[in-house]
Protein backbone atom coordinates (compact mmCIF):
# COMPACT_ATOMS: atom_id res chain seq x y z
CA UNK A 1 0.00 0.00 0.00
CA UNK A 2 1.10 3.56 -0.65
CA UNK A 3 1.54 5.77 2.42
CA UNK A 4 2.02 9.06 0.58
CA UNK A 5 1.09 9.82 -2.99
CA UNK A 6 1.66 13.23 -4.59
CA UNK A 7 0.36 13.98 -8.07
CA UNK A 8 1.54 17.17 -9.74
CA UNK A 9 1.78 18.95 -6.40
CA UNK A 10 2.61 22.58 -7.13
CA UNK A 11 2.89 25.56 -4.83
CA UNK A 12 3.34 29.21 -5.76
CA UNK A 13 3.95 31.87 -3.12
CA UNK A 14 3.16 35.47 -3.91
CA UNK A 15 5.89 37.88 -2.91
CA UNK A 16 6.12 41.65 -3.03
CA UNK A 17 3.99 44.29 -1.35
CA UNK A 18 2.17 46.22 -4.06
CA UNK A 19 2.77 44.18 -7.18
CA UNK A 20 2.73 40.64 -6.02
CA UNK A 21 4.51 38.16 -8.23
CA UNK A 22 4.32 34.38 -7.95
CA UNK A 23 7.40 32.41 -6.96
CA UNK A 24 7.20 28.67 -7.55
CA UNK A 25 8.34 26.82 -4.44
CA UNK A 26 7.30 23.37 -5.62
CA UNK A 27 6.80 22.33 -9.21
CA UNK A 28 4.58 19.40 -10.18
CA UNK A 29 5.91 16.99 -7.59
CA UNK A 30 5.20 13.34 -8.36
CA UNK A 31 6.12 11.16 -5.42
CA UNK A 32 5.15 7.88 -3.82
CA UNK A 33 6.21 6.65 -0.42
CA UNK A 34 5.42 3.02 0.27
CA UNK A 35 3.99 1.93 3.59
CA UNK A 36 6.57 0.75 6.10
CA UNK A 37 9.60 2.40 4.51
CA UNK A 38 11.94 5.13 5.63
CA UNK A 39 11.93 7.79 2.98
CA UNK A 40 14.40 10.65 2.89
CA UNK A 41 13.49 13.98 1.36
CA UNK A 42 16.75 15.66 0.46
CA UNK A 43 17.69 19.00 -0.93
CA UNK A 44 19.48 22.24 -0.29
CA UNK A 45 17.89 25.01 1.76
CA UNK A 46 14.97 26.39 -0.23
CA UNK A 47 14.70 23.27 -2.39
CA UNK A 48 11.07 22.68 -1.40
CA UNK A 49 11.36 20.04 1.33
CA UNK A 50 9.48 21.94 4.02
CA UNK A 51 6.96 23.20 1.45
CA UNK A 52 6.21 19.58 0.51
CA UNK A 53 5.75 18.62 4.15
CA UNK A 54 3.54 21.63 4.88
CA UNK A 55 1.39 20.81 1.86
CA UNK A 56 0.96 17.24 3.08
CA UNK A 57 -0.13 18.53 6.48
CA UNK A 58 -2.40 21.21 4.98
CA UNK A 59 -0.52 23.99 6.74
CA UNK A 60 -0.38 25.54 3.29
CA UNK A 61 -2.58 24.76 0.31
CA UNK A 62 -1.48 23.63 -3.16
CA UNK A 63 -1.73 25.90 -6.19
CA UNK A 64 -2.47 22.76 -8.19
CA UNK A 65 -2.13 19.01 -7.86
CA UNK A 66 -3.34 16.58 -5.27
CA UNK A 67 -1.97 14.27 -2.61
CA UNK A 68 -3.23 11.31 -0.62
CA UNK A 69 -1.96 9.99 2.69
CA UNK A 70 -2.63 6.42 3.85
CA UNK A 71 -5.12 6.12 1.03
CA UNK A 72 -7.16 9.11 2.19
CA UNK A 73 -7.36 12.59 0.67
CA UNK A 74 -5.61 15.36 2.60
CA UNK A 75 -7.86 16.85 5.26
CA UNK A 76 -9.90 13.66 5.75
CA UNK A 77 -11.29 13.80 9.32
CA UNK A 78 -9.66 10.62 10.60
CA UNK A 79 -6.28 11.24 9.00
CA UNK A 80 -4.50 13.66 11.35
CA UNK A 81 -4.69 11.27 14.32
CA UNK A 82 -2.68 8.74 12.30
CA UNK A 83 0.15 11.17 11.53
CA UNK A 84 2.97 12.34 13.79
CA UNK A 85 4.77 15.54 12.84
CA UNK A 86 7.94 17.24 13.96
CA UNK A 87 8.48 20.70 12.45
CA UNK A 88 11.86 22.13 11.54
CA UNK A 89 13.51 23.98 14.47
CA UNK A 90 10.50 23.35 16.69
CA UNK A 91 9.40 25.80 19.34
CA UNK A 92 6.88 24.74 21.90
CA UNK A 93 4.86 26.41 24.64
CA UNK A 94 7.69 27.25 26.99
CA UNK A 95 5.40 27.79 29.98
CA UNK A 96 4.77 24.03 30.04
CA UNK A 97 6.89 21.24 31.45
CA UNK A 98 8.11 18.62 28.97
CA UNK A 99 5.62 16.05 30.25
CA UNK A 100 2.74 18.52 30.22
CA UNK A 101 3.48 19.42 26.60
CA UNK A 102 3.59 15.82 25.40
CA UNK A 103 0.42 15.06 27.39
CA UNK A 104 -1.29 18.03 25.74
CA UNK A 105 -0.45 16.76 22.26
CA UNK A 106 -1.56 13.26 23.27
CA UNK A 107 -4.88 14.79 24.33
CA UNK A 108 -5.22 16.59 20.97
CA UNK A 109 -4.43 13.33 19.17
CA UNK A 110 -7.28 11.64 20.98
CA UNK A 111 -5.32 9.45 23.40
CA UNK A 112 -7.75 8.45 26.21
CA UNK A 113 -7.35 10.53 29.39
CA UNK A 114 -6.35 7.54 31.51
CA UNK A 115 -3.41 6.66 29.24
CA UNK A 116 -2.01 10.12 28.51
CA UNK A 117 0.48 10.43 31.34
CA UNK A 118 1.91 6.93 30.85
CA UNK A 119 2.15 7.44 27.08
CA UNK A 120 3.86 10.83 27.52
CA UNK A 121 6.36 9.35 29.96
CA UNK A 122 7.01 6.43 27.63
CA UNK A 123 7.55 8.72 24.61
CA UNK A 124 9.87 11.01 26.55
CA UNK A 125 11.86 8.03 27.83
CA UNK A 126 12.22 6.77 24.25
CA UNK A 127 13.87 10.01 23.18
CA UNK A 128 16.21 10.10 26.17
CA UNK A 129 14.29 12.65 28.21
CA UNK A 130 13.35 10.41 31.15
CA UNK A 131 15.36 12.54 33.57
CA UNK A 132 13.98 15.87 32.39
CA UNK A 133 10.23 15.17 32.21
CA UNK A 134 9.34 17.74 34.85
CA UNK A 135 11.67 20.40 33.50
CA UNK A 136 10.00 23.53 32.06
CA UNK A 137 10.60 23.87 28.33
CA UNK A 138 11.97 27.38 28.79
CA UNK A 139 14.92 25.81 30.60
CA UNK A 140 15.59 23.19 27.91
CA UNK A 141 18.48 23.33 25.44
CA UNK A 142 17.86 23.26 21.69
CA UNK A 143 18.70 19.57 21.57
CA UNK A 144 16.29 18.82 24.41
CA UNK A 145 13.49 20.74 22.67
CA UNK A 146 14.18 18.70 19.54
CA UNK A 147 13.84 15.49 21.57
CA UNK A 148 10.59 16.70 23.15
CA UNK A 149 9.39 17.48 19.63
CA UNK A 150 10.10 13.90 18.62
CA UNK A 151 8.28 12.63 21.70
CA UNK A 152 5.13 14.60 20.82
CA UNK A 153 5.33 13.25 17.26
CA UNK A 154 5.27 9.63 18.41
CA UNK A 155 3.20 9.79 21.60
CA UNK A 156 -0.01 8.72 19.83
CA UNK A 157 1.77 5.88 17.96
CA UNK A 158 1.21 7.24 14.46
CA UNK A 159 1.15 5.13 11.31
CA UNK A 160 3.08 7.82 9.49
CA UNK A 161 5.76 10.02 11.03
CA UNK A 162 6.69 13.15 9.09
CA UNK A 163 9.87 14.59 10.52
CA UNK A 164 11.30 17.86 9.22
CA UNK A 165 15.05 17.92 9.89
CA UNK A 166 14.79 15.61 12.94
CA UNK A 167 18.55 15.51 13.58
CA UNK A 168 18.98 19.28 13.52
CA UNK A 169 20.44 20.68 16.73
CA UNK A 170 21.52 17.30 18.07
CA UNK A 171 25.03 16.17 18.93
CA UNK A 172 26.43 13.02 17.24
CA UNK A 173 25.15 10.77 20.02
CA UNK A 174 21.72 12.37 19.82
CA UNK A 175 21.65 11.94 16.05
CA UNK A 176 22.49 8.29 16.40
CA UNK A 177 19.65 7.92 18.91
CA UNK A 178 17.21 9.57 16.51
CA UNK A 179 18.35 7.27 13.73
CA UNK A 180 17.72 4.30 16.04
CA UNK A 181 14.31 5.68 16.91
CA UNK A 182 13.39 6.01 13.22
CA UNK A 183 14.51 2.44 12.59
CA UNK A 184 12.49 1.32 15.61
CA UNK A 185 9.40 3.10 14.23
CA UNK A 186 9.77 1.23 10.96
CA UNK A 187 10.20 -2.03 12.84
CA UNK A 188 6.86 -1.33 14.51
CA UNK A 189 5.22 -0.92 11.12
CA UNK A 190 5.19 2.87 10.81
CA UNK A 191 6.21 4.76 7.70
CA UNK A 192 8.73 7.55 8.19
CA UNK A 193 9.22 10.49 5.87
CA UNK A 194 11.99 12.77 6.96
CA UNK A 195 13.73 15.71 5.39
CA UNK A 196 17.38 16.42 5.84
CA UNK A 197 20.36 17.96 4.21
CA UNK A 198 22.72 15.80 6.25
CA UNK A 199 23.37 13.15 3.64
CA UNK A 200 25.16 10.67 5.88
CA UNK A 201 22.01 10.38 8.00
CA UNK A 202 19.96 9.56 4.92
CA UNK A 203 22.56 7.12 3.66
CA UNK A 204 22.49 5.21 6.92
CA UNK A 205 18.78 4.64 7.35
CA UNK A 206 16.75 5.44 4.23
CA UNK A 207 15.20 2.77 2.06
CA UNK A 208 14.54 5.32 -0.63
CA UNK A 209 15.22 8.99 -1.15
CA UNK A 210 13.99 11.88 -3.23
CA UNK A 211 16.18 14.81 -4.09
CA UNK A 212 14.57 18.18 -4.65
CA UNK A 213 16.27 21.06 -6.37
CA UNK A 214 14.65 24.47 -6.74
CA UNK A 215 11.25 22.94 -6.18
CA UNK A 216 11.67 20.18 -8.74
CA UNK A 217 12.13 16.50 -8.20
CA UNK A 218 15.63 15.71 -9.41
CA UNK A 219 15.76 12.08 -8.31
CA UNK A 220 13.59 9.55 -6.56
CA UNK A 221 14.47 5.97 -5.95
CA UNK A 222 16.09 3.34 -3.77
CA UNK A 223 19.30 4.28 -2.02
CA UNK A 224 21.11 1.35 -3.62
CA UNK A 225 20.49 2.87 -7.02
CA UNK A 226 22.09 6.11 -5.89
CA UNK A 227 25.00 4.72 -3.95
CA UNK A 228 25.53 1.77 -6.27
CA UNK A 229 28.94 0.35 -6.94
CA UNK A 230 30.88 1.53 -9.92
CA UNK A 231 32.80 -1.66 -10.59
CA UNK A 232 35.01 -0.01 -13.19
CA UNK A 233 36.62 2.31 -10.61
CA UNK A 234 38.67 1.69 -7.50
CA UNK A 235 39.21 4.02 -4.58
CA UNK A 236 42.63 3.86 -2.87
CA UNK A 237 43.32 5.58 0.43
CA UNK A 238 46.97 5.88 1.40
CA UNK A 239 49.65 7.89 3.26
CA UNK A 240 52.95 8.70 1.55
CA UNK A 241 56.32 8.99 3.25
CA UNK A 242 57.32 12.57 3.84
CA UNK A 243 60.33 13.87 5.84
CA UNK A 244 61.03 10.57 7.58
CA UNK A 245 57.42 10.04 8.67
CA UNK A 246 54.00 9.49 7.19
CA UNK A 247 52.26 12.36 5.39
CA UNK A 248 48.59 13.27 5.09
CA UNK A 249 45.95 10.74 4.12
CA UNK A 250 45.17 10.93 0.41
CA UNK A 251 42.32 9.46 -1.58
CA UNK A 252 42.52 8.52 -5.24
CA UNK A 253 39.94 7.07 -7.60
CA UNK A 254 41.48 5.17 -10.50
CA UNK A 255 40.34 2.88 -13.27
CA UNK A 256 40.21 -0.76 -12.18
CA UNK A 257 42.70 -1.71 -14.88
CA UNK A 258 45.34 0.59 -13.35
CA UNK A 259 45.05 -0.87 -9.86
CA UNK A 260 48.13 -3.10 -9.76
CA UNK A 261 50.47 -0.63 -11.42
CA UNK A 262 49.37 2.10 -9.04
CA UNK A 263 49.84 -0.15 -6.00
CA UNK A 264 53.34 -1.04 -7.23
CA UNK A 265 54.16 2.65 -7.57
CA UNK A 266 52.93 3.37 -4.05
CA UNK A 267 54.92 0.43 -2.64
CA UNK A 268 58.05 1.75 -4.35
CA UNK A 269 57.50 5.04 -2.54
CA UNK A 270 57.02 3.14 0.76
CA UNK A 271 53.52 4.59 1.13
CA UNK A 272 51.15 3.09 3.66
CA UNK A 273 48.02 1.71 2.01
CA UNK A 274 45.00 2.40 4.24
CA UNK A 275 42.26 0.90 2.09
CA UNK A 276 41.45 -0.32 -1.42
CA UNK A 277 37.75 -0.48 -2.26
CA UNK A 278 35.51 -0.44 -5.29
CA UNK A 279 34.48 3.21 -5.77
CA UNK A 280 30.94 3.96 -4.60
CA UNK A 281 28.85 6.68 -6.08
CA UNK A 282 27.86 8.52 -2.98
CA UNK A 283 24.62 10.30 -2.37
CA UNK A 284 26.56 13.52 -2.13
CA UNK A 285 27.76 13.13 -5.71
CA UNK A 286 24.20 12.95 -6.93
CA UNK A 287 23.11 15.70 -4.56
CA UNK A 288 25.69 18.05 -6.00
CA UNK A 289 25.31 16.98 -9.60
CA UNK A 290 23.64 19.28 -12.09
CA UNK A 291 20.11 18.38 -13.20
CA UNK A 292 21.24 17.09 -16.60
CA UNK A 293 23.55 14.62 -14.92
CA UNK A 294 20.82 13.49 -12.60
CA UNK A 295 18.42 12.95 -15.45
CA UNK A 296 20.76 10.20 -16.62
CA UNK A 297 20.72 8.61 -13.19
CA UNK A 298 16.98 9.00 -12.90
CA UNK A 299 16.19 6.22 -15.36
CA UNK A 300 17.80 3.71 -13.05
CA UNK A 301 16.58 5.25 -9.84
CA UNK A 302 13.00 6.19 -10.58
CA UNK A 303 11.42 3.20 -9.01
CA UNK A 304 8.69 4.74 -6.95
CA UNK B 1 -11.17 14.53 17.70
CA UNK B 2 -14.73 15.74 18.40
CA UNK B 3 -15.20 19.50 17.98
CA UNK B 4 -16.11 20.10 21.62
CA UNK B 5 -13.11 18.11 22.84
CA UNK B 6 -10.67 20.01 20.61
CA UNK B 7 -12.12 23.40 21.62
CA UNK B 8 -11.98 22.45 25.30
CA UNK B 9 -8.36 21.22 25.05
CA UNK B 10 -7.18 24.37 23.26
CA UNK B 11 -9.11 26.66 25.62
CA UNK B 12 -7.70 24.93 28.71
CA UNK B 13 -4.20 25.45 27.35
CA UNK B 14 -4.89 29.09 26.44
CA UNK B 15 -6.09 29.68 30.00
CA UNK B 16 -3.03 27.87 31.36
CA UNK B 17 -0.82 30.12 29.22
CA UNK B 18 -2.55 33.23 30.50
CA UNK B 19 -2.36 32.34 34.18
CA UNK B 20 1.31 31.37 33.89
CA UNK B 21 2.09 34.72 32.30
CA UNK B 22 3.71 36.98 34.88
CA UNK B 23 2.48 40.09 33.10
CA UNK B 24 -1.07 39.09 33.89
CA UNK B 25 -0.32 38.93 37.61
CA UNK B 26 1.34 42.35 37.44
CA UNK B 27 -1.79 43.74 35.80
CA UNK B 28 -4.03 42.08 38.35
CA UNK B 29 -1.92 43.47 41.18
CA UNK B 30 -2.12 46.91 39.56
CA UNK B 31 -5.89 46.68 39.25
CA UNK B 32 -6.37 45.54 42.87
CA UNK B 33 -4.13 48.44 43.84
CA UNK B 34 -6.45 50.77 41.93
CA UNK B 35 -9.46 49.43 43.84
CA UNK B 36 -7.50 50.02 47.05
CA UNK B 37 -6.72 53.55 45.90
CA UNK B 38 -10.42 54.06 45.18
CA UNK B 39 -11.17 53.21 48.83
CA UNK B 40 -8.56 55.70 49.93
CA UNK B 41 -9.80 58.46 47.65
CA UNK B 42 -13.43 57.93 48.60
CA UNK B 43 -12.45 58.29 52.28
CA UNK B 44 -10.39 61.39 51.56
CA UNK B 45 -13.29 63.10 49.79
CA UNK B 46 -16.07 64.93 51.64
CA UNK B 47 -17.80 62.06 53.31
CA UNK B 48 -17.44 58.56 51.99
CA UNK B 49 -18.66 58.50 48.42
CA UNK B 50 -19.92 55.12 47.22
CA UNK B 51 -20.39 56.28 43.64
CA UNK B 52 -16.77 57.45 43.27
CA UNK B 53 -15.54 54.15 44.71
CA UNK B 54 -17.74 52.12 42.35
CA UNK B 55 -17.02 54.28 39.29
CA UNK B 56 -13.28 54.18 39.88
CA UNK B 57 -13.26 50.41 40.52
CA UNK B 58 -15.41 49.56 37.49
CA UNK B 59 -13.12 51.72 35.34
CA UNK B 60 -10.09 49.84 36.73
CA UNK B 61 -11.74 46.47 35.98
CA UNK B 62 -12.60 47.62 32.44
CA UNK B 63 -9.10 48.98 31.84
CA UNK B 64 -7.45 45.75 32.98
CA UNK B 65 -9.86 43.72 30.85
CA UNK B 66 -9.26 45.87 27.77
CA UNK B 67 -5.49 45.51 28.16
CA UNK B 68 -5.81 41.72 28.46
CA UNK B 69 -8.33 41.40 25.61
CA UNK B 70 -6.38 43.64 23.23
CA UNK B 71 -2.82 42.60 23.92
CA UNK B 72 -3.33 38.90 24.65
CA UNK B 73 -6.15 38.61 22.10
CA UNK B 74 -4.05 40.09 19.32
CA UNK B 75 -1.29 37.60 20.02
CA UNK B 76 -3.54 34.56 20.16
CA UNK B 77 -2.99 33.62 16.54
CA UNK B 78 -0.02 35.71 15.40
CA UNK B 79 2.27 34.49 18.20
CA UNK B 80 1.37 30.89 17.44
CA UNK B 81 2.24 31.42 13.77
CA UNK B 82 5.40 33.40 14.49
CA UNK B 83 6.71 30.80 16.95
CA UNK B 84 5.40 27.98 14.78
CA UNK B 85 3.65 26.32 17.72
CA UNK B 86 0.58 26.28 15.53
CA UNK B 87 2.16 23.85 13.07
CA UNK B 88 2.29 20.94 15.49
CA UNK B 89 -1.12 21.81 16.86
CA UNK B 90 -2.84 21.85 13.45
CA UNK B 91 -1.05 18.67 12.42
CA UNK B 92 -3.23 17.03 15.09
CA UNK B 93 -6.95 16.41 14.58
CA UNK B 94 -7.84 20.02 15.38
CA UNK B 95 -9.67 22.12 12.80
CA UNK B 96 -8.54 25.68 12.41
CA UNK B 97 -11.95 27.02 13.40
CA UNK B 98 -11.90 24.88 16.53
CA UNK B 99 -8.47 26.25 17.36
CA UNK B 100 -9.82 29.81 17.09
CA UNK B 101 -12.88 28.99 19.19
CA UNK B 102 -10.67 27.30 21.80
CA UNK B 103 -8.37 30.30 21.99
CA UNK B 104 -11.34 32.64 22.27
CA UNK B 105 -12.93 30.54 25.02
CA UNK B 106 -9.61 30.33 26.90
CA UNK B 107 -9.10 34.07 26.90
CA UNK B 108 -12.72 34.82 27.80
CA UNK B 109 -12.42 32.42 30.73
CA UNK B 110 -9.22 34.24 31.79
CA UNK B 111 -11.18 37.50 31.70
CA UNK B 112 -14.01 35.94 33.73
CA UNK B 113 -11.55 34.82 36.43
CA UNK B 114 -9.75 38.18 36.50
CA UNK B 115 -12.91 40.27 36.52
CA UNK B 116 -14.34 37.91 39.12
CA UNK B 117 -11.34 38.39 41.41
CA UNK B 118 -11.50 42.14 40.97
CA UNK B 119 -15.25 42.11 41.52
CA UNK B 120 -14.67 40.30 44.82
CA UNK B 121 -12.07 42.97 45.71
CA UNK B 122 -14.65 45.67 44.90
CA UNK B 123 -17.34 44.03 47.07
CA UNK B 124 -14.87 43.63 49.93
CA UNK B 125 -13.91 47.31 49.58
CA UNK B 126 -17.57 48.31 49.63
CA UNK B 127 -18.24 46.09 52.65
CA UNK B 128 -15.35 47.77 54.44
CA UNK B 129 -16.29 51.34 53.52
CA UNK B 130 -20.08 51.32 53.12
CA UNK B 131 -21.53 47.99 54.32
CA UNK B 132 -25.10 49.27 54.18
CA UNK B 133 -24.87 49.97 50.45
CA UNK B 134 -23.78 46.49 49.45
CA UNK B 135 -27.10 44.80 50.07
CA UNK B 136 -28.94 47.61 48.32
CA UNK B 137 -26.83 47.68 45.21
CA UNK B 138 -25.39 44.23 44.80
CA UNK B 139 -27.58 43.27 41.84
CA UNK B 140 -26.86 46.40 39.83
CA UNK B 141 -23.16 45.97 40.59
CA UNK B 142 -23.25 42.34 39.45
CA UNK B 143 -25.06 43.42 36.27
CA UNK B 144 -22.41 46.10 35.64
CA UNK B 145 -19.65 43.49 36.05
CA UNK B 146 -21.52 41.13 33.73
CA UNK B 147 -21.82 43.86 31.09
CA UNK B 148 -18.08 44.59 31.35
CA UNK B 149 -17.47 40.91 30.66
CA UNK B 150 -19.81 40.94 27.66
CA UNK B 151 -18.02 43.98 26.23
CA UNK B 152 -14.66 42.32 26.80
CA UNK B 153 -15.86 39.14 25.05
CA UNK B 154 -16.84 41.24 22.02
CA UNK B 155 -13.47 43.01 22.14
CA UNK B 156 -11.65 39.64 22.35
CA UNK B 157 -13.54 38.36 19.29
CA UNK B 158 -12.57 41.52 17.39
CA UNK B 159 -8.93 41.20 18.51
CA UNK B 160 -8.94 37.58 17.36
CA UNK B 161 -10.40 38.59 13.99
CA UNK B 162 -7.70 41.19 13.42
CA UNK B 163 -4.95 38.83 14.56
CA UNK B 164 -5.91 36.47 11.71
CA UNK B 165 -4.65 38.85 9.04
CA UNK B 166 -2.80 41.80 10.61
CA UNK B 167 0.52 42.05 12.45
CA UNK B 168 0.21 42.15 16.28
CA UNK B 169 0.93 45.90 16.40
CA UNK B 170 -1.56 46.79 13.67
CA UNK B 171 -4.14 44.42 15.13
CA UNK B 172 -3.75 46.09 18.56
CA UNK B 173 -4.14 49.55 17.00
CA UNK B 174 -7.26 48.47 15.06
CA UNK B 175 -8.81 46.80 18.11
CA UNK B 176 -8.14 49.73 20.43
CA UNK B 177 -9.47 52.17 17.80
CA UNK B 178 -12.67 50.13 17.51
CA UNK B 179 -13.02 50.07 21.28
CA UNK B 180 -12.73 53.86 21.49
CA UNK B 181 -15.06 54.50 18.53
CA UNK B 182 -17.47 51.85 19.82
CA UNK B 183 -17.83 53.78 23.09
CA UNK B 184 -19.09 56.77 21.08
CA UNK B 185 -21.27 54.69 18.78
CA UNK B 186 -24.49 56.38 19.94
CA UNK B 187 -23.00 59.80 19.20
CA UNK B 188 -22.06 58.64 15.70
CA UNK B 189 -25.61 57.42 15.11
CA UNK B 190 -27.06 60.67 16.49
CA UNK B 191 -24.77 62.60 14.15
CA UNK B 192 -26.00 60.53 11.23
CA UNK B 193 -29.65 61.00 12.23
CA UNK B 194 -29.20 64.77 12.37
CA UNK B 195 -27.74 64.89 8.86
CA UNK B 196 -29.87 62.37 7.02
CA UNK B 197 -30.18 64.70 4.05
CA UNK B 198 -26.49 64.06 3.26
CA UNK B 199 -24.93 60.85 2.07
CA UNK B 200 -22.46 61.13 4.94
CA UNK B 201 -25.35 60.98 7.39
CA UNK B 202 -26.58 57.68 5.99
CA UNK B 203 -23.01 56.39 5.99
CA UNK B 204 -22.58 57.37 9.65
CA UNK B 205 -25.79 55.54 10.59
CA UNK B 206 -24.74 52.48 8.63
CA UNK B 207 -21.25 52.47 10.20
CA UNK B 208 -22.73 52.93 13.69
CA UNK B 209 -24.73 49.71 13.20
CA UNK B 210 -21.71 47.76 11.95
CA UNK B 211 -19.34 48.96 14.66
CA UNK B 212 -19.65 47.41 18.12
CA UNK B 213 -21.71 49.55 20.45
CA UNK B 214 -19.68 49.42 23.65
CA UNK B 215 -21.61 52.35 25.10
CA UNK B 216 -24.64 50.11 25.73
CA UNK B 217 -22.53 47.89 28.01
CA UNK B 218 -21.54 50.82 30.22
CA UNK B 219 -23.93 51.03 33.17
CA UNK B 220 -21.38 52.29 35.69
CA UNK B 221 -23.41 55.42 36.44
CA UNK B 222 -26.57 53.44 37.15
CA UNK B 223 -24.64 50.90 39.23
CA UNK B 224 -22.87 53.56 41.27
CA UNK B 225 -26.24 55.04 42.19
CA UNK B 226 -27.69 51.59 42.90
CA UNK B 227 -30.35 52.04 40.23
CA UNK B 228 -31.96 48.77 39.11
CA UNK B 229 -30.86 47.39 35.76
CA UNK B 230 -33.74 45.77 33.93
CA UNK B 231 -33.85 42.21 32.70
CA UNK B 232 -34.71 43.45 29.22
CA UNK B 233 -31.41 45.32 28.94
CA UNK B 234 -29.55 42.30 30.32
CA UNK B 235 -31.21 40.04 27.75
CA UNK B 236 -30.65 42.41 24.82
CA UNK B 237 -27.02 43.06 25.71
CA UNK B 238 -26.40 39.33 26.06
CA UNK B 239 -27.99 38.67 22.67
CA UNK B 240 -26.05 41.54 21.07
CA UNK B 241 -22.73 40.25 22.45
CA UNK B 242 -23.49 36.69 21.34
CA UNK B 243 -24.38 37.78 17.80
CA UNK B 244 -21.40 40.13 17.51
CA UNK B 245 -18.96 37.50 18.82
CA UNK B 246 -20.52 34.90 16.52
CA UNK B 247 -20.18 37.07 13.42
CA UNK B 248 -16.62 38.19 14.26
CA UNK B 249 -15.52 34.60 14.95
CA UNK B 250 -17.24 33.32 11.80
CA UNK B 251 -15.34 35.89 9.68
CA UNK B 252 -12.10 35.05 11.53
CA UNK B 253 -12.71 31.35 10.88
CA UNK B 254 -13.40 31.94 7.16
CA UNK B 255 -10.14 33.92 6.82
CA UNK B 256 -8.08 31.50 8.88
CA UNK B 257 -9.36 28.27 7.31
CA UNK B 258 -7.66 29.09 4.00
CA UNK B 259 -4.62 30.94 5.28
CA UNK B 260 -1.20 29.65 4.26
CA UNK B 261 1.00 29.22 7.34
CA UNK B 262 4.31 30.09 5.71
Amino acid sequence: MVAIECQGLTKDFHVGFWRKRPVRALDALELEVAEGEIFGLLGHNGAGKTTTIKLLLRLIFPTSGTARILGRPLGAPDLAARIGYLPENPYFYDYLKCRELVEYYAELAGVPAGERRARAQEALARVGMAEAMEQPLRKCSKGMVQRVGLAQAIVHRPQLAILDEPMSGLDPAGRAEVRDLILELRQQGATVLFSTHILSDAEQICDRVAILKRGRLAFAGPLDAVAGREESEIEIVFRERAGGGLGLVRRETIAAAELWSRLEALRAKQAQIVSVNPARRRLEDLFRAEPAERAAGRGAGQGN
Amino acid sequence: MPAAGAILSVSRNAYREAIRDRILFSLLFFAVLMVGAAVLFSQMSFGISADSLINFSLAAITLLGVIIAVFLGNQLVSKEIERRTLYTLLAHPVRRTHFLLGKFAGLVWTLVVNCGLMGVALFLALLYVLPAHVAAGEWSLLAALYFILLALAVLTAIALLFSCFASPVLAAVFTLALFVIGNFDDNLRALGESSRQWLGGHLAIWISYVLPNFGDFNVATAASHFMPIGWRLIGLNTLYALVYCGVALAIAGAIFENKDLK
